[in-house]
This record gives C-alpha cells, sequence and structure tokens, in this order.
C-alpha cells in the first residue's frame, strides 16, 4: 500500500511550483485582477510546454497519458498562486474527449488541446443552479444543440466548448459555430472569468460515449484542489504577517489568541489534503468510490478554504480587508470553488442518496 | 497511489481471522477461568503467533519480528473485528514499554515488560499533580534518597485507571535543588506499597475511571529508578521516539458515524425519521466530509510511516490529535441534537465507559461528555494549538519560566 505521491509527482508539483512562482508571482495576479481578469496567452502557452495542457490526453495524441491525481497536484498550485489560466475548463475538455471521443474525434481535437494551442472549456450548470444532469433542459435536435448554460469557466478564451446534456451525454461545439453567443457573468474571482453560453441551434458533434458524470467529478476534485491549495497558502500568509506585524511592541503571533486563531485555520485546512489525493486516485482506480469521494471533496474542502479565507482576512486585520492584500484574492478564488459545479450543500445532498443515509 | 494492501496482507489478514476463530472465545475449561486470566492466555498465545508485542525482542516476551505498521494495522482491525482482548493496558504496553526498551535496564527489562505484554501488571502513568497540569515540569512530589530507598510524599491527579493498577510508572521530584524538568526522576511504583491511598473520581458522566493517588512516606526500591537520577524528563521523552506505535486509525470516528446514521434512522423529527429530513442529511453529509479526511489523513500517516518517511508528514502528525477530538465533538452534538428529549437521559454505570458499545440514548450523552474530555486528556486542544501554531507554522514560542528546558505536556 502506498498512500502517497510518486517521486516523478512530486517533481511535477515542484517543477509547477518554481514556475508559478517565476512566471506569476503576486504582482502578475494583482494585474491580471485590476485589468478585469483578461486571459493571459503568454501564462498559458509557458504552462503549456510545461505539459500542463495535455496531462491527462494520451501520449498518442500528444498528452502525457497521465491521470486525475497529476492534474489535481498542478490544481493545488495554481489555486496556491491563485494562477489566471483556463485550466479548470480546459482539463475538463481533456477528460471529456480522452474517455469519451471517438478516434475520429480524438485525432481531430485531442492534439491541439494536448498542446495548448486549442483552450477548451465545458459547460455543465444551467441557469437557475441546475446541476443535476436529469434536470438539463439543453436540448439536440438535428445535429444542433439549443438552450444556456451559466458559469462556464474562460468561455471566450476556448476555442473548444464541450456541453452536457442529460444522461451523460456530452456535445463539442467550435469557437465561431453559427447560433453560439456568450454573456459575461459577474464573478468577484477575475483570475476565472465566467461567462453565460446561450445555444440557439448551434451545429455541434455528440461524443461516442456519454462519460458527463465522469467529466463532472473530474471538474469537482480540480476544484477541491485549486481550494486545497488557495486555503493552505492563505493559512500561511497569515502566520507570516503575524510573524511580521508588531502590536505592543512584539508581533502579534506572540499573542496566543492570534496563534491559536491561526493553529485552528491550520487544522480547518491541513488534514483535507488525503481527502482530494484519494478522491483523484479514486477517480481512475477505484469506481465504486468515484462518485462520492468527489462530492465529498469538492463540498467538504471548499467550505473548508472559504472559512480559512474569512479567517485570514480578520488575521491581516484592516490590511485584510483592502483592495492592495492578495488575501481579497483568494477570499474570491476559493468562493468561486466554493459556487461552480455546484454549492456545498447541493453535493451533500447527493452524498446523503449517493451514501444510502 | 496504490491503496490496495496486496496478497502479502490479504493472506495476513486471513491468518488473523482464523487465529481469532480459533482462539477466542476460549473453550473448555479455559472459559472458565475468570476473565482477566483468560485475557493473559489469549495474549500470550497472540504474541506466540506473532500477532503482539511484534517489535519487542523475544528476550523480553515479544514477538521479535521487523517493524511493519500496515501489519499492525491489520491485526488490529480484524481482532477488534473479533471483539478479542488484544488491547492489555494501553499505558504500560504503549508507554511503559518503549520507555523500558530505550531507557530500562536489563534487569527491568526482563522483570517488567514481559507480564506487561500480556497483561498480568497493569500500569498506570503518575505525571498530572494538582498543581502540574500542561505544565508538568513544575510538578512538586517529592522523592527523597534514602540509602537503598528513595521516600515518596505527594499527591498525583488524574490518574487513568489507578485503582485497577499493580504499579505506576511517574515523574517524582528527587533533586530538591533543581528547577522544573531539571529534578525529576521516573520511577517504578507498586501500588501495594504501604502510604499509598488510591481515591476514584467521579467523571461529570458519571464514570469513575480516573483517581486521585496519595503518597504518605512510599518506599519505593533505589533498583525501580528507570535512567540516572534527575534525568526523569529525558526518560518520560524517550516513549515519543516510539510514538509510531501510538498511531492510530479512525476506525472509531467509521463505527460512529455509522450508529450516527442508525441513530437519524431511529429517531422520528414532526412525525418522519429524522433521517429524511434535508437538513439532517446535510448535516451528516458535513459530518462525513470531515470522517473522510480524518480517515485518508491518518491513511497517509501510516503509509509514509510504514515507508520511513514520517518527516513527510510530521504536521500532520501534529494536527491529528486535536483534529480528531474536534471530529469526535462535532458527532456527539449531532447525536444530542437527534437524540431531542433522551439527549437528557442520565448514563447508566455500563454506558459511561470509552469502549464503543450500543449506541443506546445513555450511552450517546455520556459520549458527548467524553468527547470533551478528549479536549483535555493527554495534552489539552489549547496546548496541541500551541504545538500546531509553533512547529507547524513556525510561529514564536510561548515564554517560558528562565532557565527551563520543559516545555508543555504534548
Amino acid at each position: 500500500m502506498h498512500f502517497g505521491l510518486t517521486e516523478e509527482q512530486k517533481l511535477l508539483q515542484e517543477t509547477v511550483r518554481s514556475f508559478v512562482a517565476g512566471e506569476c508571482p503576486p504582482q502578475v495576479v494583482r494585474a491580471v485582477f485590476d485589468a478585469g481578469g483578461a486571459h493571459d496567452p503568454a501564462l498559458w502557452k509557458g504552462l503549456s510546454e510545461l505539459g500542463v495542457a495535455g496531462m491527462v490526453v494520451p501520449e498518442v495524441y500528444g498528452g502525457a497519458g497521465l491521470e486525475l491525481l497529476d492534474l489535481a497536484l498542478v490544481a493545488e498550485e495554481l489555486g496556491a498562486g491563485a494562477v489566471p489560466a483556463p485550466f479548470l475548463g480546459h482539463a475538463m475538455a481533456c477528460v471529456a474527449l480522452s474517455l469519451g471521443a471517438s478516434e475520429s474525434q480524438r485525432e481531430r481535437w485531442l492534439p491541439a488541446l494536448a498542446s495548448g494551442e486549442l483552450v477548451g472549456t465545458v459547460g455543465w450548470s444551467e441557469p437557475g443552479g441546475v446541476i443535476d444532469p436529469e434536470a438539463f433542459t439543453v436540448e439536440f435536435r438535428e445535429g444542433a444543440l439549443f438552450g444556456a448554460k451559466s458559469l462556464v469557466p474562460n468561455a471566450s478564451a476556448a476555442g473548444l466548448l464541450v456541453v452536457a446534456g442529460p444522461d451523460g451525454r456530452l456535445f463539442v461545439v467550435e469557437r465561431g459555430a453559427p447560433g453560439l453567443r456568450t454573456e459575461a457573468v459577474s464573478n468577484i474571482d477575475r483570475t476565472r472569468p465566467l461567462e453565460k453560453v446561450i445555444l440557439e441551434g448551434v451545429p455541434a458533434e455528440e461524443l461516442e460515449q456519454p462519460v458527463g458524470d465522469r467529466v463532472r467529478d473530474a471538474g469537482l476534485v480540480l476544484l477541491a484542489a485549486d481550494a486545497f491549495g488557495c486555503g493552505h497558502r492563505l493559512v500561511r500568509m497569515s502566520a507570516e504577517y503575524a510573524k511580521a506585524r508588531q502590536q505592543f511592541g512584539r508581533p502579534i503571533a506572540e499573542f496566543q489568541a492570534v496563534k491559536h486563531q491561526l493553529a485552528n485555520m491550520a487544522v480547518e485546512i491541513d488534514p483535507s489534503r488525503a481527502l482530494w489525493w484519494f478522491a483523484a486516485h479514486a477517480f481512475d482506480h477505484m469506481p465504486e468510490e468515484r462518485e462520492k469521494a468527489a462530492a465529498l471533496a469538492k463540498a467538504h474542502i471548499t467550505d473548508r478554504a472559504a472559512r480559512v479565507a474569512r479567517d485570514a482576512v480578520e488575521a491581516h486585520g484592516g490590511l485584510g480587508f483592502t483592495w492592495e492584500c492578495d488575501v481579497q484574492i483568494y477570499f474570491k478564488r476559493a468562493a468561486f470553488d466554493r459556487v461552480v459545479l455546484g454549492t456545498p450543500d447541493q453535493h451533500r445532498d447527493r452524498i446523503a442518496d449517493l451514501g444510502g443515509y | 497511489m496504490d491503496l490496495r494492501l496486496g496478497a502479502h496482507y490479504d493472506e495476513l489478514r486471513e491468518r488473523v481471522r482464523e487465529f481469532a476463530r480459533a482462539n477466542w472465545p476460549l473453550r473448555g475449561a479455559e472459559a472458565e477461568l475468570p476473565r482477566r486470566e483468560q485475557e493473559i492466555l489469549f495474549r500470550r498465545r497472540a504474541i506466540e503467533a506473532g500477532l503482539l508485542a511484534r517489535t519487542v525482542p523475544r528476550a523480553y516476551g515479544g514477538a521479535e519480528v521487523p517493524t511493519d505498521p500496515i501489519a499492525e494495522a491489520v491485526i488490529r482491525q480484524e481482532l477488534d473485528a473479533a471483539g478479542a482482548p488484544h488491547r492489555a493496558s494501553p499505558q504500560g504496553t504503549h508507554m511503559l514499554v518503549p520507555t523500558l526498551l530505550e531507557e530500562g535496564s536489563e534487569a527491568q527489562k526482563r522483570h517488567y515488560i514481559p507480564p506487561t505484554l500480556v497483561g498480568e501488571i497493569y500500569w498506570c502513568q503518575g505525571y498530572s499533580e494538582p498543581g502540574a497540569g500542561s505544565d508538568l515540569a513544575s510538578l512538586q512530589s517529592r522523592a527523597v534518597a534514602h540509602g537503598d530507598h528513595f521516600v515518596i510524599t505527594g499527591q498525583k491527579i488524574w490518574t487513568s485507571n489507578a485503582f485497577e493498577a499493580d504499579m505506576m510508572f511517574g515523574l517524582f521530584r528527587t533533586e530538591a535543588d533543581e528547577p522544573r524538568s531539571g529534578g525529576l526522576s521516573y520511577l517504578l511504583v507498586d501500588m501495594k506499597s504501604p502510604g499509598i491511598d488510591v481515591r476514584p473520581l467521579r467523571q461529570m458522566n458519571g464514570g469513575e475511571e480516573f483517581c486521585e493517588v496519595f503518597f504518605d512516606e512510599v518506599r519505593v526500591p533505589i533498583e525501580n529508578l528507570v535512567g540516572r537520577r534527575g534525568e526523569g524528563w529525558k526518560v518520560s521523552k524517550a516513549t515519543l521516539k516510539h510514538e509510531r506505535m501510538l498511531i492510530g486509525d479512525a476506525s472509531y470516528a467509521r463505527i460512529h458515524f455509522q450508529n450516527l446514521l442508525d441513530l437519524a434512522r431511529r429517531v422520528r423529527h414532526g412525525g418522519r425519521p429524522a433521517i429524511e429530513d434535508p437538513g439532517i442529511r446535510r448535516r451528516l453529509a458535513e459530518l462525513e466530509g470531515w470522517i473522510a479526511c480524518q480517515v485518508h489523513a491518518s491513511q497517509r500517516i501510516l503509509s509514509a510511516v510504514a515507508r520511513n518517511e514520517d518527516l513527510e508528514v510530521l504536521p500532520d502528525m501534529l494536527m491529528a490529535k486535536l483534529n480528531s477530538t474536534n471530529v469526535f465533538q462535532r458527532m456527539t452534538r449531532m447525536a444530542l441534537d437527534l437524540l431531542g428529549e433522551e439527549a437528557l437521559t442520565e448514563p447508566s454505570p455500563d454506558e459511561t465507559g470509552m469502549a464503543v458499545g450500543t449506541p443506546t440514548p445513555g450511552r450517546w450523552v455520556s459520549q458527548a461528555m467524553v468527547a470533551i474530555g478528549t479536549a483535555i486528556a493527554g495534552g489539552t486542544s489549547n496546548i496541541q494549538r500551541n504545538i500546531i501554531g509553533e512547529r507547524v507554522l513556525g510561529l514564536p514560542r510561548d515564554p517560558r519560566p528562565p532557565g527551563s528546558a520543559g516545555g508543555a505536556r504534548t
């Protein structure tokens, strides 16, 4: 038994971490944030060159043929750096095509997705916070899609959109297809824009396999890993601040009230690392555990990160409440992780059903 | 990641099951023996079969097989499932034995370890005193050397199971001139010695597991000193080197959660089973998130320790106690909410133990109190927060008395 990472996985995470530190330091994140969250093609190109874009794409199509855990390790680092990149939707689209596409569909799209030249995304939720595929109203008639998808990550940057329908069915739409419109959605997390996609008879191609559930579960695990990265970083930022900030002639970290608050934050988030590792591993290796583990990871960890983010604002005092303090960026990123693809309570309803309560 | 145990451990699991079926409960004339003797027989056979006391040398009554935390977890799970009495006095097997292995004399090891492993000797831990709780190094009970004896005068408190213990290991002040931890020695005390008075304390849940122990000129032979005089603090810390033996699994959390689901199915809210209430279902699912973290975090710790990668999981180990205390408290609070009016049930004497028994209302009420006790016993939650702040987050240390080596009790 080995509950842990391989040397390759540790190296992968180290590589992404140093890339983020070098290419996407806090001042870059702040600049993107202040500019309203524009897509940064250079950053995405750099990540793609590291292999991030094609991580789970089979090697024959130019990918690395790795697993969801590898992808989730990247997600943790992107969360820890609040990296503005179209990673989430792209990763989910790669999972959709790698698992669900026919041979010819794979040949057509996967190489460009794997290299990162083609950015993918997935439209899952529908307006009104609908996440249950059985309640989706999007329709596929005579080769065309009708309906709408809300909260689609980085839709404008994407050249390929995977639309989720009922019964796990998935449909591919290409950029510029007639009848396709996007509308910006108000979103406090400016590191990852969200858009509403309106489909008015858009030509689409159905994927061969109805693997919608797996695409959703991959997304849930990646959001959990991102939230973990945010929360873990916030605890360390708060500890550093408490060591540097002086009041009453000494660092406030010497006051037990502060020390205990920071310790509680660590215990809030840190033990959840093993949960998303497990959920990511189960995705590829334990089919009977996959769905519930992904829901548990998403519901639990995104809630924990949101809680830690509230505490981090408080731990930073007045500074924590300002726009100039990076805590606000993580606070909002954690909020995105919590809401996109369904709120914790929505997933707890599923957990109760899946767990046979 | 590879969560399959593999054929080796699957075979071990089958062997432990077979052993448990064949050896517990005892049969024939043995089944008529007093309970404690039956348990001793079982443990002796389990050691012979290589299932208990695995890392203890044969010369001291152990099984002497290479350390393997995963095998030990499998054995624990299966013997628990069989209801077999494999856990001897935990103060003895988990604290005293590792300490003697590290710091004891050859005579002490040969004399005390074998009977401790099978449970012929029950131990209690004489650390806390009325004036020395988290600040253990300030303890005042004195052991004065007189020829070939120490003479102990003083008081210990919160001494779990002292009423049934044969022996105590404890810290006593032997060097009057040395401050704090510098003046302490680690002594083994026969609880039948003249001058010892054990008074059980009644706990808030009605149980009586811990005690006060009074010492009035109690004579302890000098050969019962472990390690050197004045170095008792260091000796007591030797246990920490064996903390891998203390790694728990989260199986109790799983059992409590299943019991909680059963409770939610049984009790009715507004004329319907509580389990059908969407709010209750969400709260249960939220609890399951906490439990899943605890379960997988302990899996990860176990795996790392088994691969000698302890350092990688040190922060997780330092957080484990506070985390499991918090989870246990959340679960028992939920139980009280589900119980409604039954949350007032007075626990009966057989509902106050630590054991996970039939989850009756009285036992849940008791467990809700025990869950608060876990935030106090064995290093309080506030002390855990200090440790996490200092050793995980690198925050400044709490102020210590000048010249003090002794930190807070962990």
